[in-house]
């Protein structure tokens, strides 16, 4: 049995006086792709942002690879293979398609100043490397021949997927993609899937997934959990959910 | 298509006022007076006929884009001939060969003009990794000028210290209060960075104003040694234990060697600047300043630390205006806190933003028009810098992205 990558246990986040989170447990075992449904406004995103750091939870421990990393600030988090993407695409617009990927590349590539002022070989060597592997990505994904284009001009599906590649060149120990189907059409959001499911089978990526798709959900999660009003409802196996009278009540409301 | 009637007219009027003020009158000191002394005929109908041309040019722009479009093109030439690596590296190569060749066919004050134009865009090009790559509005990049000018005045005063290592000693010491100034500045955003930085910029002037015991105050610093050339002095008469250049070489002496040694050292500087800039851009270091500029929140969540890259970029641009605050303190010999007000600074951002933010060739093109025109204009007195305003005004209606935006260097994948 695989270990747990990530243990999430009594998450609290308060606004004022708004308890936005409300006692949140999470896990996910290597390799897994766990799913977190909800209605709208239910606290996912939040959820999110205080595991990545861009929120300071209140309450609550969370683990990732066995250690405490609550409180400690986004870069440092995602420096630990913890790297996510944002419901609204959020690239770098004006740079090329491959340049987002450099970027993204940072603790490859050689960042020594003089040792890039002069091109030394072990700089060269780096900046292949951050290439190929981008070429790898961009090919996987059917974005190799735009390549040179800029971020911004992409079709909208290709710009999700370019986010998430832009996750997944940074070799991530663990992939948090935020409604990544949001805005895509049905082909699109079953390329996605094959991809999401991919990552999973041939990368031994971890998944955490928040998505409103619900066949998405149901077709590809190893685990669900189910938050209400920022509070934990329900979690298990898709089959176990989607018979779970309390989730039925929450989305289509009491009879 | 259609006839631009109102535009071609009003063009043409601006042109007109223009030029007629610029080129038509001047004032000449007759006695104790001043008087306007009216160009003759030629002078207006060449301006009479550069505002027809810009009437009719504007007037048949459809038909001219037509006729353009029309035109065949080369194969291989199918976009901007200056996109080509080739034919950019040319017109680099020739750029580099006339500005070496300039001082030895020009005048002396032609010279002097076009070291403070260098001076300029060593400035320029600094504050573009600020400003211009980085996003950071800095109001205040003349406190690193003077840090510079000052490091190499002082050292040169208490300790004898030579220009070539009080370079060094500049660049430094400004990185140094870039990074300093950087770590509490470098949280705030947008407008409040602006005017901390601003305040900064201030507070070196004043605190240079008043530490008179050792800056000399108001009175400032005279007497700062002049670069030499391997320790040949550009002198009549050497002090003693050196040589001058003159001797040296077994030439006669002329006042002009050192001027025109003053530019082309200026020109290297400014090439090593460019190189330098150049290079940082295409590395991880410059992609990481756009991508900072550009979502610092994406930044973020790919593992970047937001405070250490802006800090870097605050850090380097800092340095430059170090090294043009030691050159210029050497070429003029005295520096005094009036020589780093907040109207430098605002000149220096004008540049940045007149060239194309981020554009280097832009800022060198900026540096040069707005340092020759207030020169040119200078018969105009009080209303030149109501010129240069007008300037600036009519520029950020017409060409608000600058003269010539920014064409970054991409890395390209190869397909």
């Amino acid at each position: 049995m695989s270990k747990n990558i990530l243990e999430v246990s009594g998450l609290r986040m308060r606004f004022g006086g708004l308890l936005a989170v409300d006692g949140v447990a999470l896990k996910a075992r290597e390799g897994q792709i766990v799913s977190m449904i909800g209605p709208n406004g239910a606290g996912k995103t939040t959820v999110f942002n205080c595991l990545t750091g861009f929120y300071k939870p209140t309450e609550g421990v969370i683990r990732f690879r066995g250690e405490e990393i609550q409180g400690l600030p986004g870069h440092k988090i995602a420096n630990k293979g913890m790297i996510r993407t944002f419901q609204h695409v959020r690239l770098f617009k004006n740079m090329t398609v491959l340049e987002n990927l450099l970027v993204a590349q940072h603790r490859l590539l050689n960042n020594n100043l003089l040792a890039g002022l002069f091109k030394t070989p072990r700089y060269r060597d780096a900046e292949r490397r951050a290439l190929e592997q981008s070429r790898y990505w961009l090919d996987k994904v059917g974005l190799l021949e735009h390549a040179n284009r800029e971020a911004g001009t992409l079709a909208y599906g290709q710009q999700r997927y370019l986010e998430i590649i832009r996750c997944m060149v940074t070799n991530p120990s663990l992939l948090m993609l935020d409604e990544p189907a949001a805005g895509l059409n049905p082909s699109e959001t079953d390329g996605l899937k094959e991809l999401i499911a991919e990552l999973r089978d041939h990368h031994e990526m971890t998944v955490l997934l928040i998505e409103h798709d619900m066949k998405l959900v149901m077709d590809i999660s190893d685990h669900i959990v189910v938050i209400n009003q920022g509070a934990p409802l329900a979690s298990g196996t898709p089959a176990e959910v989607r018979n779970n009278p309390d989730v039925i009540k929450a989305y289509l409301g009491e009879d | 298509m259609r006839l631009h009637f109102k535009s071609a007219i009003f063009s043409a009027i601006v042109v007109a006022i223009l030029t007629a003020v610029l080129l038509g009158v001047r004032l000449t000191q007759v006695g104790s007076q001043l008087t306007v002394v009216v160009a003759d005929n030629a002078v207006f109908w060449k301006i009479a006929a550069a505002a027809g041309f810009i009437f009719l040019y504007n007037l048949l722009r459809d038909w001219i884009d037509r006729a353009k479009a029309a035109i065949p093109r080369p194969e291989g030439l199918k976009s901007n001939p200056l996109d080509v690596p080739l034919v950019q590296k040319l017109v680099w190569l020739v750029i580099i060969l006339a500005a070496l060749a300039f001082p030895f066919l020009a005048g002396r004050s032609q010279i002097d003009l076009a070291t403070l134009v260098l001076i300029y865009v060593m400035l320029g090009l600094g504050l573009n990794i600020v400003v211009g790559l980085a996003g950071l509005l800095d109001l205040g990049y003349v406190g690193f000028y003077a840090v510079g000018a000052y490091t190499y005045a002082l050292l040169a005063q208490y300790f004898g210290i030579g220009f070539w290592s009080g370079l060094v000693a500049a660049g430094i010491m400004a990185a140094f209060f870039g990074f300093i100034l950087g770590f509490p500045v470098l949280r705030l955003r947008g407008d409040y960075l602006a005017i901390v930085t601003l305040g900064f910029g201030e507070i070196i002037r004043i605190l240079l104003n008043n530490l008179t015991e050792i800056t000399g105050g108001p009175r400032g610093i005279g007497s700062i040694p002049k670069p030499t050339l391997f320790n040949l002095e550009f002198a009549r008469r050497a002090p003693e234990g050196t040589q001058t250049f003159h001797d040296f070489f077994g030439i006669a002496f002329n006042s002009n060697h050192r001027v025109i040694f003053l530019y082309l050292l200026a020109l290297v500087l400014v090439l090593i600047t460019l190189f330098v800039i150049n290079r940082l851009m295409r590395m991880p270091i410059g992609r990481t300043w756009e991508a900072m500029r550009e979502d610092e929140i994406a930044c973020r969540a790919l593992g970047l630390n937001p405070t250490n890259i802006k800090l870097s970029a605050f850090t380097i641009g800092a340095t430059f205006a170090g090294f043009a605050g030691s050159f210029f303190a050497a070429r003029q010999g005295f520096i005094s806190p009036e020589s780093f007000t907040f109207i430098e600074s605002a000149i220096i951002l004008a540049i940045v933003v007149l060239g194309g933010m981020g554009s280097q060739i832009g800022v060198v093109l900026a540096a040069i028009i707005m340092t020759v025109l207030p020169e040119l204009a200078r018969e105009f007195n009080e209303y030149r810098m109501l010129l240069f305003g007008l300037m600036m005004v009519l520029m950020m209606i017409w060409r608000p992205q600058g003269l010539l935006p920014m064409k970054r260097p991409h890395v390209e994948l190869r397909q």
